[in-house]
């Protein structure tokens, strides 16, 4: 598995959890990272692959991109605000 | 059994002060479209195929409502079939004009934001050995139309598809653009006016048409299939001398008539109609955004229907937002993925690219009034913060 920019510091495990809680999970940790960190989130959700990226726009955060972990959904997230 | 006349208005809870916001789905029968069906029930029910008296009587009024609903669509009547839903009239439209062009080859071609309808024709071509290519939409939920041109250039390509403006984000197509370019590249194109018939005019150039009468205020039941004259169709179904050969079955005379008279009367009020309930989505769409942390208002703000609006908002449960207005007496339609029997998002959301949790679609009809409107807007925020509460945002 590649990433396209490095590897990120923290996963947050959401697999199993409904829209909207996977976007909830990143809401809360990601204020908590230094600026510059990459959060992965694991989320099999479909609304998931849509709805990190859309956050990501809402809130001025770098959606990094999509990869696959063992087979499942991961989205990475940059803090930069 | 419970009698179901026993159930109230729809648009009123036990308070009285709910309202329905779900006319995208199904409106609310006019007035002039439940006193055609009452009269017609009476004397509309002989076969228009056959000879006798009663049966020529039901032969003029099937004529007589295909001539209304023609000279509102501008169409010559022989040009309009009715079908048994809007539904069945997409299937019609998009597997008959596929079958019609079979020599020329065998891709279909239609936006990324069609009505499942659509999508479903389209997969059953694919199953049947058929190629699709899906146009993408930008952020407003518009086609992309150098990638539609694209798409329609390419050789093979039987049909293409594309709706008049979507029915979860309400922004308006460029049909004439899109029609343009599949009129260069030598392609029928299929335009599905569910949502804007009787309510926006829809521009030309297409070669078939599809609608549904009770997106306008009609019966369910009623859906409209134009084929212009010299569109190549072949049945998709066994053919009966029924509808000019195009849909099968004995007409459901009553509803047909209630059709045509709703179209007439919400077309003559289109224009003032779509005035004031445009200036409604307009105070929902500043209102909400003013009141409502973190929501994102989905769709183009200017080149949209004038009774449709979306928004998501974010960290709310859209299946939780839905209930909790409906205690309320509202009833509105969601996109989000808990809300759907598939547990999927709406591909129309998906498409745009814009957040599908915690979304709300309110469509609004002749019934709404601005007092129910604010009603609407004074709860939203109070409930929408409960929620987030719930889950600690």
């Amino acid at each position: 598995m590649s990433l396209p920019t490095g590897e990120p510091a923290e996963v947050l495990d959401c697999l199993g959890q409904r829209c909207p809680l996977p976007v909830i999970a990143l809401a809360r940790r990601l204020p908590q990272v230094p600026v510059g960190t990459v959060v992965r989130v694991l989320a099999d959700d479909p609304a998931a692959a849509v709805d990190i990226p859309a956050w990501c726009r809402m809130r001025a955060q770098q959606y990094v991109g999509a990869a696959s972990v063992d087979g499942a959904p991961a989205f990475d997230v940059r803090r930069v605000a | 059994m419970r009698d179901p006349r026993q159930a109230g208005p729809i648009d009123r809870d036990e308070n009285g002060v709910g309202a329905y916001f779900d006319a995208a789905t199904a409106t609310p029968l006019h007035p002039a479209a439940r006193e055609a069906l009452l009269a017609a029930l009476g004397d509309g029910w002989a076969d228009p195929g056959k000879l006798y008296t009663r049966a020529r009587r039901a032969r003029l009024l099937l004529d007589a409502a295909r001539d209304t609903i023609a000279q509102v669509l501008g169409v010559r009547a022989d040009e309009l079939s009715f079908t048994s839903s809007g539904t069945t009239a997409v299937h019609a439209a998009v597997l008959g004009g596929l079958a019609g062009r079979r020599r020329t080859g065998p891709g279909f071609v239609r936006s990324a934001i069609e009505h499942s309808a659509v999508l479903h024709a389209g997969e059953r071509h694919v199953r049947d050995g058929g190629t699709e290519t899906e146009v993408p939409v930008d952020r407003l939920g518009r086609v992309d139309l150098d990638a539609w041109g694209a798409a329609v250039t390419a050789p093979g390509v039987a049909l293409a598809s594309l709706i008049s403006a979507s029915h979860e984000a309400g922004t308006v197509q460029p049909v004439a653009q899109a029609a343009a370019r599949c009129r260069d590249a030598g392609v029928p194109l299929h335009v599905d006016a569910a949502m804007s018939l009787g309510r926006v005019p829809v521009p030309g150039g297409w070669s078939l048409l599809t609608g549904s009468a009770r997106k306008w205020g009609g019966p369910a039941g009623v859906g409209l299939l134009v084929l212009r004259k010299g569109t190549r169709w072949v049945s998709p179904y066994p053919a009966d001398d029924r509808e000019s050969g195009r849909w099968p079955g004995a007409p459901d005379l009553p509803a047909i008539l209630a059709a045509a008279a709703s179209l007439h009367a919400v077309h003559e009020a289109a224009a003032k109609e779509g005035e004031r309930l445009s200036a409604l989505v307009e105070h929902v769409r500043a209102t909400v955004a003013a009141t409502v942390p973190d929501v994102e208002i989905v769709g183009d703000p200017v080149d949209r229907l004038p009774h449709v609006v979306t928004f998501s908002c974010l960290y709310v449960d859209g299946e939780a937002l839905l209930t909790a207005l409906d205690r309320r007496g509202f009833a509105v339609s969601s996109g989000s993925a808990c809300t759907s029997s598939t547990l999927r998002p709406s591909h129309v959301l998906a498409a745009m690219g814009v957040l599908t949790h915690g979304n709300i679609r309110l469509s609004l009809h002749r019934d709404t009034t601005p007092e129910q409107v604010d009603r609407f807007l004074a709860e939203l925020p109070g409930i929408v913060a409960a929620l987030r509460a719930e889950v600690g945002m």
